[in-house]
């Protein structure tokens, strides 16, 4: 099943009277399951194609699918809307709320989505104990090293069980121990729970763990090891 | 809610520095609103008590034709028989005191030095005359038949540098239309704390006053207090009959109720212009804030919160905000105005013709002007805490979460 599908996509950025094409035409199909990394050098297009699937931005032209509907043209709530039942996100920077312990950071999804207290309690609890961090849970971001907090963010971004989790360069800012275990987590995790994994990256320690590599230059998908993924529907 | 609510809260105190100055700052604009408001309301109630107390009363009658700016003695003009007149509203359960005052203009001088006053002749035994008995300074109060004996006002003597047992010249007109003098002995000096009254006017017995100016047992007025104010309008057309004029409290100081209105409208302004500058103190605050957390607000909006809820989370960073210096600012201004209250605020002589301001200002806090002040303040902050919710609403969420 294919979880989201980007069909001629451009995306055009205007800057003064600069004009920049940071998608130029990119035509992806992910499919339920996957663990895919998006690569290439800085100035690809990989982050701009994953804010395009993430509905965190609007393609110039061409259009995006999530789960089958067409979500080009919906209104900022309506992707939020749709964002928020659907996509997890993962950042560089980790984005935790700083007031907010990890607990509560985990929770946050699931009170945006209106999730009853017993069951938030209950997936939170589990989310934790996914990512190890069961007695770290009543620690704000300040108490964490950024190995936990990242650990935090793929918990956040797991609770509400989403269609796929984007992941802009999760171990950019992560020593490579830190990193092994956060990418580590996050394979342990697209194994067990079937959730798809998009990640861009331009770390080749990171890139190793995908079972799916697309390649991005200058605006365009240059190569893709389609044949070499193993897609396991949920 | 409970979320965004615990969120707001925690997210001031980020910066506790910065929220506490910000709710200082509400609390000082509100505390400067809650005093301004309190001191008109002091002034104004302060000036009608004088009024009241010293000069109008709560009715006053006279003869249909007396005009109180002419200070005419003619007898045509004056109340004959004032003492049968006492005697009727005497009886009335409404009236607690009614006494005739006779009103003359005259001068006063000693040596080289003179003063225009004004002349009145009281009943030195009646209650309605209290306030002067009790703002005895020096020497004594008059005696009904005391016939070369006066009294004075603190600052008239201070300015004549005049004593208990001095005498002075006093000279009036007359009912024929002349005038007269007499050497007076100052019998006692009094003052009301309102300069501007005991400067200028000087008490005479009844008796010498009627006999002096040639009235005879005539009276300018019948000066009048109830038990309650409010009873003045029914009993003035109770006690109304041809040939007299009957006035009440409102009438003679439509002055004061007019400068109330006049300074309430006033003072909505100065409101406005105190709370503007209030809410734009944390109007500032947030702009700040909404800037420093753009990327936050990114987060948020990625992990799905819609704007209405990061607009929702700004506001109750103000709300908890403007309640903080709400509390502070009623504390605040309560306190002040308690102090004031005790103390008084002295102003000295300021004389305004047709008024009886006090030398000294007594606020006077009402529930109302709480209420009011404080759920305008509340607002206004609230509303100029809009701006910066609404640009959090609005950002777009790539914009934000790639921002410093």
């Amino acid at each position: 099943m294919e979880v989201t599908k980007v069909i001629d996509a451009t995306r055009d950025f205007k800057v003064g009277e600069v004009e920049t094409h940071a998608l130029r035409g990119i035509n992806l199909s992910v499919g339920s399951g996957e663990f895919t990394a998006l690569v290439g050098p800085s100035g690809s297009g990989k982050t701009t194609l994953l804010q395009l699937i993430g509905l965190l931005d609007q393609p110039s032209s061409g259009s995006v699918l999530i789960n089958g509907k067409d979500a080009t043209h919906l209104n900022r709530d309506q992707r939020a809307d749709l964002r928020r039942a659907s996509i997890g996100f993962i950042f560089q920077f980790f984005a935790l709320i700083p007031t907010l312990t990890a607990y509560e950071n985990i929770e946050l999804p699931l009170l945006l989505n209106g999730v009853k207290p017993a069951e938030r309690r209950a997936r939170v609890a589990e989310m934790l104990e996914a990512v190890g961090l069961t007695d770290r849970a009543h620690h704000r971001p300040d108490q964490l090293s950024g190995g936990q907090q990242q650990r935090v963010a793929v918990a956040r971004a797991l609770s509400i069980r989403p269609s796929m989790v984007l992941a802009d360069e999760p171990t950019a800012n992560l020593d490579t121990e830190n990193g092994r275990q956060v990418m580590e987590i996050m394979q342990r995790l697209n194994r067990d729970t079937k959730t798809t994994f998009v990640f861009a990256t331009h770390d080749p320690r990171v890139i190793k763990y995908a079972n799916r590599v697309v390649t991005l230059r200058d605006g365009l998908v240059v190569e893709d090891n389609g044949n070499g993924r193993k897609p396991s529907g949920k | 809610m409970t979320q965004l609510l615990k969120m707001a809260f925690r997210n001031l105190g980020r910066n506790r520095r910065r929220s506490l100055l910000s709710a200082l700052a509400v609390a000082m604009g509100l505390a400067l609103l809650v005093l301004m408001a309190s001191f008109v309301a002091g002034e104004i109630q302060g000036t009608l008590t004088n009024t009241i107390r010293l000069e109008s009363g709560h009715l006053q009658v006279r003869a249909a034709s007396y005009d109180e700016n002419k200070v005419s003695l003619d007898w045509k003009d004056l109340v004959a028989d004032p003492a049968s007149i006492v005697a009727q509203l005497q009886s009335l359960p409404e009236v607690q005191v009614a006494s005739p005052r006779l009103i003359a203009s005259g001068i006063v001088t000693m040596g080289d030095q003179s003063r225009g006053v004004q002349v009145i002749g009281i009943d030195p035994a009646s209650a309605a005359n209290l306030p002067f008995q009790q703002g005895l300074v020096a020497g004594q109060f008059l005696q009904p038949d005391d016939r070369e004996g006066v009294l004075i006002g603190k600052p008239l003597a201070d300015k004549l540098k005049l004593s208990v047992g001095d005498q002075i010249n006093l000279l009036v007109n007359l009912s024929d239309g002349g005038v007269d003098q007499q050497l007076f002995t100052i019998r006692g000096i009094y003052t009301t704390n309102t300069s501007s009254y005991d400067e200028n006017t000087v008490f005479l017995p009844l008796a010498k006053a009627q006999a002096f100016t040639g009235a005879q047992d005539h009276a300018s007025t019948i000066f009048v207090m109830l038990q309650n104010r409010d009873q003045a309008p029914a009993v003035a057309a109770a006690v109304q009959s041809p040939g007299f004029q009957v006035l009440t409290w409102e009438k003679m100081n439509e002055l004061v109720v007019q400068l109330e209105d006049f300074a309430n409208a006033y003072m909505v302004i100065l409101y406005l212009i105190v709370l503007g500058i209030t809410a734009t103190v944390v109007t500032n605050t947030l702009v700040m804030a909404v800037y420093e957390r753009t990327r936050e607000v990114g987060v948020l909006a990625a992990i799905g919160m819609k704007g209405r809820s990061i607009m929702t989370e700004f506001l109750f960073e103000a709300a908890l905000l403007a309640t903080g210096g709400v509390i502070g600012g009623l504390i605040l201004g309560s306190l002040v105005v308690a102090y004031f209250a005790h103390y008084g605020f002295y102003i000295g002589n300021y004389g305004i013709s047709g008024m009886l301001l006090g030398d000294a200002i007594y606020p006077v806090l009402t529930l109302q002007n709480l209420v009011v002040l404080a759920v305008i303040t509340y607002v206004i902050t609230l509303v100029g805490s809009l701006y910066p919710a609404i640009m959090a609403a609005r950002m777009e969420p790539v914009e934000a979460l790639h921002a410093q």
